[in-house]
């Protein structure tokens, strides 16, 4: 599907000093960012703010300080409008027990603005999509805890949604359930000009199918990455053990642009630039007849982010 | 189902008109409803009191009929207020029961498989959803009471003629205003009960009970001190003193028109706001 230029361009959720209060406790604190990406990752340990967040922005809880916006619609004036261009799959099992499969999207659907038929024909779709077909005609009641999320997910996605809210989508599914849903989830993402906001604590969930990430923690943004650039700027971190004559090594493998640092004892600590071989460190070490015994490398994983963004 | 729809695509067809909406829900409950025979079985018995009336006006206007069976039975069959205040009092009750069948499974599930965000996160609001709620026991309920009634008057207008259509017309409007604020306050009580009791043979049980416990309360309250007003707390009551002004008879229970009206417009208000704590996306855990 080719997707208008502007609907990427244009900010997704805008947050604009945003605060929620229960009672005497803040639970969301001024939050302020803009939000731009195909999929937006929320991140925190539990009881950050995170489905508090998804909440709010879908106008269940009122807000007590500040205003945020959907695709440009204010959360507290245009909420009709809101709920029409978007799904939200709950993280709680939401369902209504003796019904179908079938029957409850249709029904859904319908209460999204679709009419009869084309809800029921997109029932039908979404369940084949979501991997429920066969199961479509089934009690809801009698489904797996996984099927149970499948069906979530058919419910959030049956009206064609522009932004779709995925609260914990992975929560209490089996390895191949979650490979499932991680891969449906990229599939939407790719097939459709659908904007994805992902709420999880898993964070291997959120950097495999992310674009973005804002990282919640007591109430309060402490974090916001955009993982593509942060990947592409991401540069690498290499420890080299050596041994031998390593005398003007590490000004060798600054002319080649690492930046480098010795640690005594043939050890040695340095960033590559990208696009940086690693061969050419043996290349080098060749030259000078120096023995590598250690050599690790890694980037910037986003458990480095979000362990450095708890720190802070 | 063909292949190439097993691969999601966005919908860009028409929507159907917000106002419309609250419809979607009625149409989805009675496809549960009436899968019961049982219901059906209710129903059925609940039109035999309006068709014996409708022989009964048949009769009472067909005057060679009656003289054949009794030469006096003209003068003893008169269609009047009272043959309405009849007809209310008995299909009153057979809504009540009514009630007290359906109502239990409207609220109730959706809020014990919390399945309200689901409703809420779209362009449906709680007013809408209550709404649609109520309108499952409204349909039911007109089709046996005020919608039975009016025929009834109508059949009584047609065949007595136009000069007692226009002296009788508050008798028509007697019948669906009572009958139709009866099934309103109906659908509000099971509503809210619905709402809070999660199990659906209580919720039952606390229909009859409200109506019931009411009755109870009222009468030993008038009897030890001495009182009509213990009969404030008996809906059943109310309803039949607001009747009684409408169709211009006296219930003999001491409780005014206004005391009545002002006790279902409050129980009525409790009923909603009873509804406005449970009909939402999510509960604030204390």
């Amino acid at each position: 599907m080719k997707a208008d230029k502007n609907f990427y361009m244009q900010p997704v959720i805008e947050l604009a000093g945003l605060g929620v209060r229960f009672g005497s406790r803040d639970i969301l604190k001024d939050l302020r960012v803009s939000l731009s990406g195909r999929t937006i990752g929320l991140l925190g340990p539990n009881g950050a703010g995170k489905s508090t967040l998804i909440q709010s922005l879908l106008g269940f809880v009122p807000l007590t300080s500040g205003s945020a916006s959907i695709f440009g619609h204010d959360i507290r004036t245009q909420q009709k409008q809101i709920r029409t261009v978007v799904g939200y799959m709950p993280e709680n099992d939401s369902f209504i027990a003796n019904m179908t499969a079938v029957s409850f999207i249709r029904m859904m659907g319908e209460l999204s603005g679709l009419p009869k038929d084309s809800a029921l024909e997109r029932a039908h779709e979404v369940l084949f999509y979501v991997g429920l077909g066969e199961a479509r005609y089934r009690p809801l009641g009698t489904y797996s805890l996984g099927m149970k999320q499948l069906a979530k997910l058919a419910q959030a996605i049956v009206h064609g949604p522009k932004l779709v809210i995925l609260d914990e989508p992975t929560n209490g599914l089996d390895p191949p359930a979650r490979i499932r849903m991680i891969k449906l989830i990229s599939e939407m993402r790719a097939v459709t000009n659908m904007h994805i906001v992902l709420c999880s604590h898993l964070l291997r969930d959120v950097e495999e199918t992310c674009e973005e990430v804002l990282i919640l923690k007591a109430g309060r943004i402490v974090h916001y990455a955009n993982l593509e650039e942060e990947r592409r700027a991401n540069k690498r971190f290499v420890e080299l053990e050596t041994r031998g004559n390593d005398t003007g090594f590490a000004d060798a493998l600054s002319r080649l642009g690492c930046e480098t640092s010795t640690a005594g004892y043939g050890r040695f600590k340095m960033v590559c630039p990208v696009g940086f071989e690693l061969r050419e460190i043996y290349r080098l070490a060749a030259e000078r007849d120096l023995q590598l015994r250690r050599l690790n490398y890694r980037r910037d994983t986003l458990e480095d982010i979000f362990l450095k963004a708890m720190e802070n | 189902m063909a292949v190439y729809k097993r691969t999601y695509k966005g919908y860009d067809g028409g929507l159907t008109p917000q106002w419309s909406r609250f419809m979607i829900l009625p149409r989805y409950s009675y496809a549960r409803l009436f899968q019961s025979k049982f219901l059906l079985m209710f129903l059925a018995v609940c039109a035999i009191y309006p068709i014996g009336a409708a022989g009964f006006i048949y009769i009472a206007h067909n005057v060679s009929f009656l003289k054949a069976i009794n030469p006096q039975a003209g003068t003893l069959l008169d269609v009047n207020e009272k043959f309405f205040v009849y007809f209310c009092n008995f299909q009153s009750v057979m809504a009540y029961l009514l009630t007290a069948i359906v109502g239990p499974s409207l609220v109730s599930p959706d809020v014990t498989n919390n399945a309200m965000p689901l409703f809420l996160c779209r362009p449906f609001t709680r007013s809408e959803y209550v709404l649609g709620r109520m309108m499952v026991v409204l349909y039911l309920l007109a089709w046996i009471t005020w919608i039975p009634g009016l025929i009834l008057f109508g059949i009584q207008a047609d065949m007595a003629g136009w000069d007692w259509t226009k002296t009788h017309l508050w008798i028509g409007w007697g019948v669906f205003a009572g009958l139709f604020v009866w099934t309103v306050v109906l659908s509000l009580i099971a509503l809210a009960i619905s709402a809070w009791v999660r199990w659906k043979i209580a919720a039952g049980g606390a229909i009859l009970a409200v109506f019931f416990v009411g009755a109870g309360l009222g009468a030993v309250t008038n009897a030890v001190m001495r009182t009509h007003n213990g009969s404030l707390i008996d809906i059943a009551q109310m309803m039949a003193t607001a009747w009684g002004q409408l169709l211009r008879y006296d219930t003999g229970n001491g409780i005014t028109s206004t005391q009545a009206w002002m006790v279902l417009g409050i129980v009525s208000a409790i009923c909603l706001w009873l509804l406005s704590r449970r009909v939402r996306a999510f509960e604030v855990v204390k």
